[in-house]
């Protein structure tokens, strides 16, 4: 089968592209698009750090094909800041030093705006369960969490 | 090199009638979370996929006139857990579809997925079947219904036949004191493909005896498979009780040993899993009227 | 070089500022090596042997170049069969032929995943189906991948031109065990006679992977007038250099490497398995080749860490001193020699003062992928056999554990086995604050149990470039050759600062090139910090002294009465002049009249680096009827020298604790009859989530060492190795049992409760 054209919308803008029917949509993102930050650390669903919002639900792009992206509304880790302004996930993931190497951070940043989206008060175990998903070999997890609370509160205008 | 054919078909008919007439290996997908990863390995090599996701009503819960719940194919677990009256008249069910995988796999993962995926392993089967569960098929002979145990044959295979897909589930409304619950053992706390599922609905009467009761398990023989209720019918699950139903689940395990579990271990977890996933049920059943 | 003693002194070193590649790496900007692209690129795979050991009878590659797309093909034929060669460049001992083989088998494929071809294409689809067309004809070979059955006689041998070293007369039968090594102090025979109480076990640990979570990925570019490039994700550019330089003869001023940010390494990525085959396609091609390895071929064709046969024996007087202490311990090299059994034989009693010390190693090798260092390569190991049996010693002579290591704890002074004596170190420092902490004596619950455990590691320093430059503006750029693999360029920036007087946001770190800054060798061994943290200071300490005398000059007086005070040079006293202060930035707008531009680039070759003390305090519950842990509280204490920035100090050891649970617990290498790896992916391989654990709290204690002139000691390695014993201890409290074996998991744990149970039964 020839390529298919995708239309779809991407951290807001409309994106077109031709995708073939076998590539998933991190392919596409990463390879036609242009937009590198979400990352493939396993192709395989099992460690989040392709994770994108689709529609307002958080997915891994590895587990999409391409060509499902059209007419849907996409959210990149590239879309998560507003120009200059970094989004409060964003900011106290590096204020609390939540991120070492940074390969697994877009992905969690993007679980974590996807989390906080939807339940603004979570507990350190929703918070845990919630990202279960998203794997990171370098932290051990607590520092995100950390950062994870904080900018929860800093969005409730706490 | 084979090429891969994707369609979305917008109705139903349509749907059947693709399928029906594909000559070469075909799949049809929903949340595409396990077929995605099979293109990936090569396990399955498919000519054509058939997506379902854009027929109306294919997302999508309702609950019905008699209380009962009618669940499109492909709706995700997210959305599942997400439907209180759902998640309040079967929180096993809602539980076992929202353990599948991670928060980003139950964004996308089906019932029918996980049905016809066909692994022994799925966690929303043991419970989908506990709590009676029904799909809706359609073929080229029109629609059936058939019982949620009736679909899977063997690891990777089911009774469908060419041309046929599942549109929606289907759960029986709740009367009296009936609930499910679902556990599954995994060596983490979270990801991991289940090792041991169970899933339990009962039904007690006024003074808390159990007068019904379905007992399933997964992951612990090529197929899901049935625990004998009457180890607890007629009890208030006591000890005796308890122990007969850890019995009869350890009895009907025929599992394998992989790198998930022994055979051992896994007929052992099985009759914890049955016990605690009972009394979860009885727990839940005694608090409704 | 002057120590820098006092901590009140400082100003920016010991604060918390955020990283300067922190935005680009939370807004996905960073350019890891599977984002680099190259003008012109193609993609290359790689084909891989589906048997474990087998002799290649033929590779035929016709059909693959006959595939439309296709652009090279490579074998062993396409690159430089080179002889034995001993070097010591990445984190260990390295022989380049064994190097050059495990990049591409020439002869025999040793393990299932070994590369034997690999391919470059217009598209990556094509690359994927040419890999399918190359037809490799294979005679399978007996395997043997369990380090007892490899050492035992009529096992399948991988090379016939291997005979242990280490043993004398030198044997003439080819052998699987590359060395034998032995360390001894004093004498065990007559410590063990004296004992009241002895302590002897047996352990088994399985292999287990670094698993960062960025697979290897690379882009090279072999120029027609061989000037390369590559850019590639890696704990050392310069290693990377270095090894293909070698594997494919050429010289090493006509590679230039550029670092790509790496997601994870712990030792894996001090190696290249990519890299020499992406510059022979493009060799051959003449274009740029770019290769990304799947999560599968990360399991079965990179090193992962051995798996192991420990027995240990110790042997203790009632008062708790003890007498010997002895070990054998059987470590998997993989497919070639290199295991890290030496660490492993240094390290599993460097935390005690002892007179009687024997512990002898073999370096066994067998048909799976080469070992690679992973974090404190081999002291994890070793250490978990020793630190349970020191708890197993604690109980019987019914001492508290803690109080144990003390009555023998290692100080200024004390030998080692491996012949070093320790100068000042900090492990009795870090005893005390974990008996100290309320975690210690925190009350537990039913199926409850708490675990202490130790670790030590040496540090390395070794060679490192830095260098300062003032801009014309008077702001910084702060030069080093270490890649950055957890937040070290914010360290280096903060040193810099302190020394210079200047705010920390006025000085950039970067790392170039490795044609744009001197030799720096690989982020490992915790070395950073140290030693590419010394050359940055004493580049920052030369441009000081530079910028005196262009003050000196400037106020026309001696260099000698000029000094530097919170960034701006002042006159040393009232009799030098009253000139007003003048900062880096006035003097900086001066360079050109006073002598150009003002920088510094200093290598060293750091002495001195001082060995880490820990010790963890882990809970734990255990589930007797399914034998699920959970890890309920975890501390980690430990003496770091001196916490530069102590928010990556703590993230070094949240990290490594973690990694070690994992490993404690759930990690391990799952192999079929065949000698193939069942689980290599993230599904079956299980690593920790964020659900598994606990908070982590990471307790840092200041011991520092006055060889660096900040007090640095290395901190990434000590971490993982306490924790598994730790564990281990947790539920030797909670179910009353001792685990053998690692990992821990529930069937293990459920088959010995069960199995405690049955005598019971039979009452």
């Amino acid at each position: 089968m020839s390529k298919i054209h995708v239309s779809t919308t991407i951290n807001g803008e409309p994106a077109e592209f031709l995708a073939s029917p076998e590539e998933s949509l991190l392919d596409a993102l990463r390879n036609t698009l242009n937009l590198t930050g979400s990352k493939e650390g396993c192709g395989s669903g099992d460690c989040g750090s392709c994770s994108v919002i689709v529609d307002g639900r958080l997915v891994c792009a590895c587990l999409m094909l391409a060509v499902e992206a059209g007419g849907h509304s996409i959210t990149t880790i590239e879309g998560i800041a507003t120009g200059d302004k970094l989004h409060p996930v964003q900011q106290k993931f590096l204020e609390h030093a939540a991120l070492q190497c940074g390969f697994c951070t877009p992905g969690f940043i993007v679980a974590t705006k996807a989390l906080l989206d939807r339940h603004p008060d979570p507990t350190e175990t929703e918070i845990r369960y919630w990202l279960a998903g998203n794997l990171c070999r370098c932290t051990g997890y607590d520092k995100i969490v950390r950062a994870v609370q904080d900018a929860a509160a800093e969005m409730r205008g706490s | 090199m084979p090429s891969l054919n994707y369609v979305a078909p917008t109705t139903v008919s349509d749907a059947v009638k693709i399928l029906a007439a594909a000559s070469g290996p075909t799949r049809v997908m929903s949340g595409g979370t396990d077929l995605l990863v099979q293109l990936r390995t090569g396990r399955l090599k498919p000519e054509l996929i058939i997506d379902t996701k854009k027929i109306p009503g294919i997302i999508g819960i309702t609950q019905n006139a008699d209380g009962g719940f009618t669940i499109g194919a492909a709706t995700s677990g997210a959305l599942l857990g997400e439907h209180k009256a759902l998640a309040a008249a079967y929180p096993g069910v809602v539980e076992a579809a929202c353990l599948i995988g991670s928060t980003q796999v139950q964004g996308r993962a089906s019932l029918a997925g996980n049905l016809c995926n066909a692994s022994p392993a799925a966690d929303s089967v043991p419970a989908v079947v506990a709590a009676g569960g029904t799909v809706t098929i359609a073929g080229p002979g029109g629609t059936r219904t058939a019982a949620v145990e009736s679909v899977v044959t063997g690891p990777g295979r089911t009774s469908l036949a060419k041309g046929e897909f599942i549109t929606a589930f289907h759960l029986p409304p709740i009367v009296g004191k009936t609930a499910d619950a679902y556990l599954r053992f995994i060596p983490r706390t979270e990801m991991d493909i289940a090792v041991v599922g169970c899933g339990v609905s009962v039904t007690l009467d006024a003074s808390g005896t159990i007068t019904a009761a379905k007992i399933s398990l997964g992951a612990v023989a090529p197929t899901q498979v049935s625990v004998d209720a009457s180890t607890i019918i007629g009890s208030k699950l006591d000890d005796a009780a308890l122990a007969r139903l850890d019995a009869a689940a350890q009895a009907v395990c025929n599992p394998i040993d992989d790198k998930r579990g022994t055979i051992e271990f896994r007929t052992k977890v099985a009759g914890v899993l049955a016990r605690r996933a009972a009394a979860i049920a009885v727990a839940r059943a005694g608090g409704r009227k | 070089m002057t120590f820098i003693g006092n901590k009140s002194d400082l100003r920016v070193v010991g604060t918390r500022p955020v990283r300067p590649d922190g935005v680009e790496k939370v807004t996905g900007r960073a350019v890891f090596g599977a984002d680099a692209t190259m003008s012109g690129q193609i993609y290359g795979r790689v084909v891989r042997s589906p048997h474990a050991h087998a002799r290649i009878v033929s590779i035929d590659t016709s059909k693959a170049l006959a595939l439309p797309g296709v652009k090279a093909v490579i074998t062993a034929a396409d690159l430089p069969n080179i002889p034995s060669e001993e070097a010591f460049v990445g984190e260990g001992p390295m022989n380049f032929r064994d190097l050059s083989l495990n990049v591409m088998a020439r002869g025999k494929v040793l393990y299932e995943g070994h590369a034997v071809a690999a391919v470059a294409a217009m598209t990556d689809a094509v690359a994927a189906a040419a890999v399918d067309l190359i037809v490799v004809t294979y005679e399978v070979l007996p395997h043997v991948i369990d380090v007892e059955e490899a050492m035992a006689p009529g096992a399948p041998i991988l090379h016939d031109d291997l005979f242990t070293a280490g043993v004398s007369p030198k044997p003439t039968t080819a052998s699987n065990v590359a060395k034998q090594a032995r360390f001894t102090i004093g004498d065990v025979e007559a410590g063990f006679k004296a004992a009241d109480v002895i302590v002897e076990q047996r352990y088994t640990t399985a292999p287990v992977h670094q698993a960062y979570i960025e697979p290897h990925a690379v882009v090279a570019a072999w120029g027609a007038d061989q000037q390369c490039t590559v850019i590639a994700s890696s704990q050392g550019h310069f290693m990377i250099r270095a090894y293909c330089a070698k594997l494919l003869g050429i010289d090493i001023s006509n590679i230039r490497v550029v670092p790509a940010e790496i997601g994870g390494g712990f030792g894996g990525k001090t190696v290249v398995y990519l890299e020499p085959l992406a510059l022979a396609l493009s060799k051959k091609a003449g274009r740029p080749v770019k290769m990304i390895m799947t999560r599968e071929e990360v399991f079965r064709a990179t090193g992962p860490t051995s798996g192991a046969v420990i027995e240990v024996k110790i042997g203790a007087t009632n008062d708790g001193k003890i007498t010997a202490a002895q070990a054998v311990m059987k470590y998997q090299a993989g497919a070639f020699p290199g295991s890290p059994v030496n660490p492993g034989l240094m390290c599993a009693f460097a935390m005690y003062d002892l007179a009687n010390v024997d512990v002898l190693g073999y370096d066994v090798v067998s048909n799976r992928p080469k070992v690679a260092a992973y974090r404190a390569p081999g002291a994890p190991i070793s250490s978990f056999a020793a630190e349970s049996a020191i708890d197993d010693l604690a109980r019987k002579l019914n001492m508290d554990p803690i109080d144990l290591r003390m009555k023998n704890a290692a100080k200024q002074g004390s030998k080692t086995v491996y012949g070093v004596t320790h100068g000042v170190i900090g492990f009795e420092e870090v005893l005390a604050a974990a008996k100290s902490h309320p975690h210690w004596t925190a009350p537990l619950g039913k199926n409850q149990g708490r675990g202490v455990a130790t670790g030590f590691w040496f540090n390395i320093g070794g060679e490192s470039t830095g260098a300062v430059f003032i801009n014309e503006d008077g702001t910084v750029n702060v030069v080093s050759g270490s890649p950055d693999i957890g937040g070290s360029r914010a360290s280096m920036a903060m040193m810099a600062a302190e020394v210079l007087g200047v705010p920390y946001e006025k000085c950039r770190a970067v790392i170039p090139d490795t044609s744009s800054v001197g030799f720096t060798h690989v982020t490992g061994g915790s070395r950073v910090t140290y030693a590419t943290g010394m050359a940055v200071t004493q580049a920052a300490q030369a441009v000081v002294e530079d910028l005196k005398k262009r003050a000196a000059m400037i106020w026309d007086i001696s260099p000698e009465a000029v000094e530097w005070k919170d960034g701006q040079a002042v006159p040393a006293g009232a009799n030098a002049g009253g000139f007003d202060p003048l900062p880096l930035a006035a003097i900086a707008l001066k360079a050109a009249k006073t002598g150009g531009p003002i920088g510094s680039e200093i290598s060293v070759n750091a002495q001195g680096a001082g060995p880490g003390f820990g010790a963890h305090i882990c809970d734990i519950e255990i589930d007797p009827e399914t034998g699920h842990a959970t890890i309920l509280r975890y501390t980690a204490v430990q003496d770091v020298g001196r916490a530069i920035h102590p928010a990556y100090v703590e993230g070094q050891i949240q990290g490594g604790a973690v990694q070690g649970i994992g490993w404690a617990l759930n990690e391990e290498y799952v192999y079929n009859k065949k000698g193939l790896m069942d689980n290599a992916g993230f599904l079956d391989y299980r690593i920790p989530v964020a659900s598994d654990m606990p908070m982590i709290e990471a307790v840092l204690v200041e011991v520092p060492n006055t060889r660096h002139p900040f007090g640095v000691r290395g901190v990434g390695e000590v971490p993982i190795v306490p924790p598994m014993a730790a564990v281990g201890n947790a539920i030797r409290g909670a179910i009353g049992i001792r685990m053998e074996h690692l990992p821990m998991s529930p069937p293990r744990i459920r088959a010995a409760v069960d199995g405690a149970k049955m005598p019971k039964a039979a009452e």
